[in-house]
């Protein structure tokens, strides 16, 4: 049981960290080998904006 | 089998938050063994059986009673196990049936996700963080706005609607889209319309996009304009989301770079302040004065805002806004599905209301086809196959989770639907037409709007209304069209019941205003952008730097295009003394079924190259019905003699009216209004006719069955099992 929990909640805050970005950017921090940093904060949404700014959100 | 499949990126190098979680893999649903039956297994099914049996029972009464039950009110807890019912058994019988018989789900296959994984686009995820990815993606205010709309012919035809539509039309065709597109490496709808069914159809589902666009966008910004005129309240905390966004972009860029959550959270405690602060805003007279704006000023700012959030950089205002709502939004969705069965409330919405004739004051027309045409997200809706087909499918790890993912997340959608159908419906019903009935249709003063209301049937008194207007927080709450008026006031009854009682029913009335208008000026934005970027592809192929995202004249240009062309609809419903949503909104469901029924003709075309054409009915069904509804709601929208429907009706009854500095302007929009409903009906035709001859073609052999699927590669992520 106690597993269980353990697992939902893991998943929970996975599926926000997908959702909020938090992991793309630390899969960018991983590929680019950069550290956490204003600029390779910079660096990563000038990647990632240009996809995620086209992607149709529905009504 | 294609030989060795190509090498992976795997976790190891990029890691992933969350590890694919160790599962033992099955076989393909359609490959798994006959099981030898012993007595135990049979004793299990005997149980699943039972209890797969008393579900469709309770849904049986459930949805009986809410169908047949007259007279009495009823608990909004029978539609909660209705929809519950309905989909559990949609996802348990009918998924799976699609799963198996039609499009044979192959857990051995590689996905696009595993072969193509480049830790950006394509990434091997876990199920239900793909689901919730999904479902972020999909939800956003049309399930909220609609189905209050709807509800001017009762509680039941929404429901069923909803019901309905969701488990054998919108869930499918969401479903299928994307396990279509995860078999041809994520493309895209319009890339597959173009491959499986033609030009045609690739042509139809971009112009289709662009007119949704623009009449989402105008629609949606009118719901705004409409919730926030005459509301200090509302419109000082609208305003102060904005500087929070700034704040949280800069934060976010230079004091703690990437901490989206944290940010989110912050900007949420802010948003809840600015909330508070707007009720002091409203009661000081220095700037209740600044903040209390008339329809046109409003639409004025948000046009302006809308072009500014286009241009400016996304990290600064686009994305932190992005996230804020989407905090919003899933903490509001869940919240308020914890608070209808805490909370239980009872429908004060009769099943059916005397509108259902075509005279309703919320919108004009018959409960068919318009009901289908005012409720399409929450039921079926053709955006959706857009992200179906975007992002979703690059992230799935296997082609069982499509069911989930595709077929799951939809049903969270229309049980988004069927809470704002119990929002609205908890109202009495003379307040629900007194909020959302123009004033072009009940009179300019409360006296004259109560007496019209109360003469329908629906008793409701000045004095209910001002009463009700002062535990909001609001001046007035008469002709407050559009939907999210309604559905605040429905939302902070049932929250108040429970959280704080009466006296902080203001407080919630205005947070659920603020979650609103937070959605709509996000897909304000993030439309306005995606739109442009998709005018900057297309004049790319006329002037190539037209096409330079970076380019700053195109983008200004181009900004300027989508905003101009919105900003014009919005200003023709501000002036619209009939509302404006009453002409808007059917544009915007045509529009968007438009998309369903390319959607629904790429896949019974897939499942008719796939020889299997005997459950070709699987897709082929809805495509008709929704084709019927479409087509018949053009057809009244474009020839109905009743002006409040028939927009050339309308046309006549302003020409030979008395003439005002108005009227020449009204019969142009009419005039525009009929020319986007005939091109939308033109383009319907136009992909149905391909597509039927391309089965015809498939059918009689005249044509090759090749479907542009990728080969099929081996799952590695099996042997890594192993």
């Amino acid at each position: 049981m106690k597993a269980l929990v353990i697992t939902a909640a893991r998943i929970f805050l996975t599926t926000l960290r997908e959702i909020f970005d938090e992991s793309a950017y630390a899969r960018f921090l991983s590929r680019t080998q950069m550290v956490s940093s204003p600029a390779a904060y910079a660096a990563f949404r000038q990647e990632f904006e240009e996809a995620r700014t086209r992607r149709p959100k529905c009504c | 089998m294609s030989g060795e499949p190509p090498s992976i990126v795997r976790s190891s190098e990029a890691p992933l938050l969350f590890e694919l979680t160790a599962k033992p893999r099955r076989p393909p649903i359609a490959l798994q063994p006959r099981i030898r039956h012993n007595a135990r297994l049979d004793m299990n099914k005997t149980l699943s059986m039972l209890a797969w049996g008393a579900v469709a029972a309770l849904g049986s009464a459930a949805v009986a009673v809410a169908a047949l039950h007259r007279g009495e009110p009823i608990n909004a807890l029978w539609l909660v196990t209705a929809a519950t019912c309905c989909y559990a058994l949609g996802y348990r019988f009918y998924c799976k049936f699609i799963a198996a018989k039609i499009l044979a789900l192959d857990a051995l296959r590689a996905t696009p996700a595993e072969r193509l994984e480049n830790g950006r686009d394509f990434l091997v995820t876990n199920k239900w963080v793909v689901f919730g990815h999904h479902f972020a993606a999909i939800a956003g205010p049309g399930p909220l706005v609609g189905p209050v709309l709807a509800a001017q012919f009762g509680y039941l035809p929404g429901t069923l609607w909803v019901l309905g539509g969701a488990v054998f039309a919108g869930c499918v065709q969401d479903f299928v889209i994307l396990l279509c597109s995860v078999r041809r490496d994520g493309k895209s709808l319009t890339e597959m319309a173009k491959e499986e069914t033609g030009r045609v159809g690739g042509f139809v589902a971009y112009a289709a996009v662009i007119a949704i666009l623009i009449i989402l966008l105008a629609v949606v910004a009118l719901v705004v304009v409409n919730a926030l005129k005459g509301s200090p309240w509302g419109t000082f905390t609208i305003a102060m989301t904005i500087p929070i966004a700034l704040l949280m972009g800069v934060y976010l860029r230079r004091i703690r770079p990437g901490k989206v959550l944290e940010v989110s959270v912050l900007g949420f405690v802010l948003v809840l302040l600015a909330i508070w602060g707007g009720q002091w805003a409203a009661q000081n007279p220095d700037t209740a004065s600044v903040f209390t704006l008339r329809a046109p000023t409003l639409a004025i700012l948000i046009i302006i805002y809308a072009f500014a959030a286009s241009a400016m950089p996304v990290w600064l205002l686009l994305a932190p806004r992005d996230y804020l709502s989407t905090f919003v939004k899933l903490g509001t969705i869940g919240l308020l599905a914890i608070g209808i069965v805490v909370m239980h409330p009872t429908l004060h919405m009769p099943a059916l209301t005397r509108f259902v004739d075509g005279t309703g004051p919320v919108f004009g027309g018959k409960v068919f086809p318009f009901a289908f045409i005012t409720i399409a997200c929450g039921a079926i809706s053709g955006f959706h196959a857009l992200i179906s087909s975007g992002t979703t499918p690059k992230l799935i790890a296997r082609e069982t989770e499509t069911r989930i993912v595709g077929y799951g997340a939809m049903m969270a959608e229309s049980a988004v639907a069927i809470m704002a159908i119990i929002a609205a419906c908890v109202l009495q019903p003379g307040v629900y037409f007194a909020i959302n009935s123009p004033a072009g249709v009940v009179g300019q003063t409360a006296a004259a709007a109560t007496t019209t209301i109360s003469s329908w049937g629906f008793p409701v008194t000045a004095a209910d209304m001002q009463a009700l207007a002062h535990a909001v927080g609001e001046q007035t709450l008469f002709n407050r069209t559009g939907g999210a008026p309604a559905f605040a006031v429905g939302m902070a009854h049932i929250f108040s019941q429970s959280l704080g009682g009466e006296s902080v029913m203001a407080l919630w009335y205005h947070f659920a205003v603020m979650f609103e208008a937070l959605f709509i000026l996000t897909i304000l934005d993030a439309g306005t952008r995606v739109a442009r970027f998709m005018i900057q592809d297309a004049l790319g192929h006329i002037y190539k730097p037209l096409g330079r995202t970076s380019w700053y004249p195109s983008i200004l240009a181009t900004s300027a295009l989508i905003v101009a062309a919105w900003g014009y609809f919005l200003w023709q419903g501000v002036k619209d003394p009939l509302g404006g949503i009453n002409s808007l909104w059917p544009l915007f469901g045509i529009a968007n079924q438009l998309l369903a029924t390319v959607a629904l003709c790429v896949a019974t075309t897939i499942i008719i190259k796939l020889h299997r054409t005997r459950y070709a009915a699987v897709t082929l069904i809805p495509l008709m019905w929704l084709v019927a509804v479409t087509f018949t709601a053009s057809w009244h929208k474009l020839f109905d003699p009743n002006p409040g429907i028939g927009f050339l009706a309308q046309t006549r009854a302003l020409a030979s009216g008395p003439a005002t500095a108005a009227t020449a302007r009204l019969i142009f929009n009419d005039r525009l209004d009929a020319a986007v409903t005939a091109a939308l009906i033109v383009m319907v035709a136009m992909v149905l006719i391909e597509s039927v001859r391309k089965w015809i073609g498939v059918l009689t052999g005249r044509e090759e069955a090749r479907v542009k699927e990728s080969p099929f590669v081996m799952t590695r992520l099996a042997e890594e099992q192993a």
